[in-house]
């Protein structure tokens, strides 16, 4: 009997397989996709491309200058890091059709925000870095809340607060501090072991210790490593990054961000709560200034109101490198985070050329020009193929 | 030109700089002078000069305003300028922020026979040109060789100069003074780096060229901006001390670094010198009746409040044959306390 049974079995599963089988090119709705096209339709590919040509162009001009030497690669990432936190929030704004100009002040202004209250009047360093979060959470709302309810364009109504917070800051670093710099600071997070553990220094500093001890990573004479650990700055921005490319991708609220992007209108009447979709992006992009504002004060142990100084242009610039469209809709939070790489390795790696300094700018921008159009001709390319 | 990086943050003063701005007063002009430049009225740089001529005025007994531009548009500081003209000043002292911009207004008050020094921004040679009596500001190029003499008197034959406003001519004089000084031929590109303001991009660039050139002997910063992270560079790679670090301009953290040892000097243009001393010239050029820098500076000399001053903030003028320089005066280990104990408000 078990024999039989077992037999009936296998026949009907091969029934299956083979009408599964059958049934897939039958069903016309659905054309068939070759990995490849899958490939060259995502939004980072370019930027990926980009990145490569970039560190090809520096491997062979400052192959052995030690700029892809542990130390070098840390060196560089930092920057690219400092300036991917950015790029994940304006990506994901970017992607839902919207602008924030004000990123860059507001990086000062949150450096201010936690620097002035411990050191002029008294606050526990939490607290200031708590407040600044708030502030800047709730000027990121008041952003998104006049953007939605004026229906004037972001690029206006943000590009006052650029102008707004940058002046708050002058203002309050010259109050307080009569200068703009605020200094000092660097004491209050050694005395703060919550505060300094988030967002100063670095981190794996024992396993660090170990390798250059056994001589697997280059060390000082003294013994202590070149590296003394990843820097806090990566692991937020690698956080940020996966949490933010995973709601994007994966989550419903994801899709409510394309399709806000792609077409408010549309959107709104299929019954996505457009205005509260765009204000918490604009909250969130606040809350990645804010983040770089108080990890660069973190670092350096003081604030000051020229900080951030065109970071927002950076941002968008890492974010369009990446794939994502000016006008909303596409994009992916990966490739934000490939441009911002581009952009950090191009910015340092000249330092480690022989190329005149005075060619830096230059340099720079050109660099960026030949990265967007490869980008562009890339996925010109994947398009034209459909 | 004043060599602070705030020119950038002007543009976001202008929400503020109108409204900022002091009300003249409007007293009836007696023995009344007047310091106009083209710093935004938010600007804490410079608090010192402010102070400075407020002094001078007390010292001397006489009234002097101060009128800044607003936001720093050279086209306010003209109509400051004219308007000084039309109020019959005793005296009027400004800072060359642009010549060919400035020279009209300025030819309007020299019409109406008015003295003028010029203080801080400009060359000497402008300062003749304009008509001014004198001018009390610090040379660049002359600064940056002071400093490059220094190091090589300290035995230093390479340096990186870290850059942080390359598109300002002050900072190319200063670099190549300093180049100069120690025999660097080749310095703008093997021996600079354009790092712009942001803190992580200056430190990484810097680590970035020290890895790369570990034979540097020195650094000069150009100010706050590029010592700032450059301690912290300093500090990270264990050069403190084995690296001659100095700077332009004072801040707490230089100042700090001075004390730890991480910087070994800082190249001060005494802001006050420039203040009061424009004043004072100006004073004495009325009460004296006559145009002679010489003349003037030994008047200032014989002075015994101005003497007062230099000793209490520890001020060390420049005499030249034909006017005075503010610096460079070179803040140490030595001189920090006093230096310390003033800044911001006189120093």
């Amino acid at each position: 009997m078990s024999a039989i049974n077992e037999s009936v079995t296998h026949m009907i599963q091969r029934q299956r397989t083979n009408a599964q089988e059958a049934a897939k090119p039958t069903d016309e709705r659905v054309r068939k996709i070759s990995p490849w096209r899958v490939l060259l339709d995502r939004p980072e590919l370019g930027s990926i491309a980009g990145t490569v040509l970039v560190f090809v162009f520096f491997a062979i001009t400052a192959g052995d200058s030690g700029m892809f030497a542990l130390d070098g690669v840390i060196n560089w990432a930092k920057v690219a890091g400092y300036l991917g936190i950015l790029a994940v929030g304006a990506c994901l704004l970017m992607i839902a059709g919207e602008f924030d100009l004000s990123i860059g002040s507001m990086i000062g202004f949150a450096g201010v925000v936690v620097a002035i209250p411990p050191m002029y009047l008294g606050w526990p360093l939490w607290a200031s870095v708590i407040a600044a979060f708030l502030v800047c959470m709730a000027l990121g709302w008041l952003n998104g809340y006049l953007v939605m309810r004026t229906k004037l364009p972001s690029f206006i109504v943000t590009l006052a607060f650029m102008f707004i917070l940058r002046g708050l800051t002058l203002v309050l670093s010259t109050t307080f501090a009569n200068s703009t710099i605020v200094s000092g600071v660097g004491s209050k997070f050694d005395e703060s072991p919550l505060v300094s553990g988030l967002f100063s220094g670095t981190t794996f500093h024992g396993l660090f210790s170990f390798l250059a001890s056994h001589g697997i990573i280059e060390s000082f004479p003294n013994g202590e490593p070149v590296v003394g650990g990843i820097p806090k700055v990566l692991l937020w921005w690698i956080g940020l990054a996966v949490v933010a490319g995973f709601v994007l991708a994966r989550t419903r609220f994801g899709n409510w961000i394309y399709t806000v992007g792609g077409d408010a209108n549309a959107a709104k009447n299929v019954g996505v709560p457009v205005r509260r979709v765009k204000i918490s992006l604009f909250v969130f992009t606040a809350f990645c200034a804010c983040l770089f504002g108080v990890l660069q004060v973190a670092e350096f142990g003081s604030a000051a109101s020229d900080r951030g100084l065109q970071k927002e242009f950076e941002a968008i610039i890492a974010v369009v490198i990446g794939g994502t469209l000016l006008t909303g809709g596409f994009g992916s939070v990966i490739g934000a985070c490939f441009g911002a790489i581009i952009f950090g390795v191009v910015q340092i790696g000249i330092s480690y050329t022989n190329i005149d300094s005075d060619w830096y700018r230059v340099f720079l921008g050109g660099m960026l020009l030949i990265a967007v159009l490869f980008n562009h001709y890339i996925r010109s390319r994947a398009a034209s193929t459909k | 030109m004043r060599f602070k990086p705030f020119q950038a943050t002007l543009a976001a003063a202008l929400a503020l700089g109108l409204g900022l701005a002091a009300p003249a007063s409007r007293a009836a002009p007696g023995d009344r002078y007047v310091l106009v430049t083209h710093a935004a009225d938010s600007d804490s740089w410079w608090n010192t000069i402010k102070n400075s001529i407020k002094q001078a005025g007390d010292d001397f007994g006489v009234a002097v305003d101060y009128r800044g531009s607003g936001n720093g548009d050279l086209a306010e500081m003209a109509r400051q300028l004219e308007s000084a003209a039309a109020r019959n000043y005793k005296g009027v002292a400004f800072d060359i922020a642009n010549f060919d911009q400035l020279k009209g207004p300025a030819a309007k008050i020299s019409a109406k026979g008015i003295p003028i020094v010029t203080i801080n921004s400009g060359t000497p040679e402008e300062s003749t040109k304009i008509g001014a009596i004198m001018h009390v500001g610090q040379g660049e190029y002359d600064a940056g060789k002071a400093a490059g003499d220094r190091a090589k008197a300290a035995g230093i034959k390479s340096f990186v100069c870290v850059n942080h406003y390359a598109t300002n001519n002050a900072s190319f004089e200063r670099c190549q003074g300093y180049a100069d000084a120690i025999g660097v031929k080749d310095w703008r590109s093997s021996s600079m780096i354009d790092t712009g303001m942001d803190p992580t991009v200056v430190s990484a660039k810097l680590t970035a060229y020290l890895r790369a050139h570990p034979k540097t002997q020195a650094i000069l910063a150009l100010g706050p901006n590029a010592a700032e992270p450059a301690i912290k560079v300093v500090e990270d790679l264990h050069l403190k001390g084995a690296i001659n670090f100095g700077t332009f301009d004072l801040s707490p953290a230089i100042i700090a670094g001075i004390k730890s040892g991480t910087i070994q000097y800082a190249i001060d243009q005494q802001p006050y010198l420039q203040g009061y001393m424009g004043i004072a010239a100006l004073v004495i050029a009325h009460d004296k009746n006559t145009k002679d820098p010489a003349t003037i500076i030994a008047a200032l000399k014989a002075n015994p409040k101005f003497q007062a001053r230099l000793k209490e903030y520890d001020l060390k003028p420049i005499y030249t044959a034909n006017g005075v320089s503010s610096g460079p005066a070179f803040v140490t280990k030595d001189n920090v306390a006093t230096v310390e104990k003033y800044a911001g408000q006189y120093r």
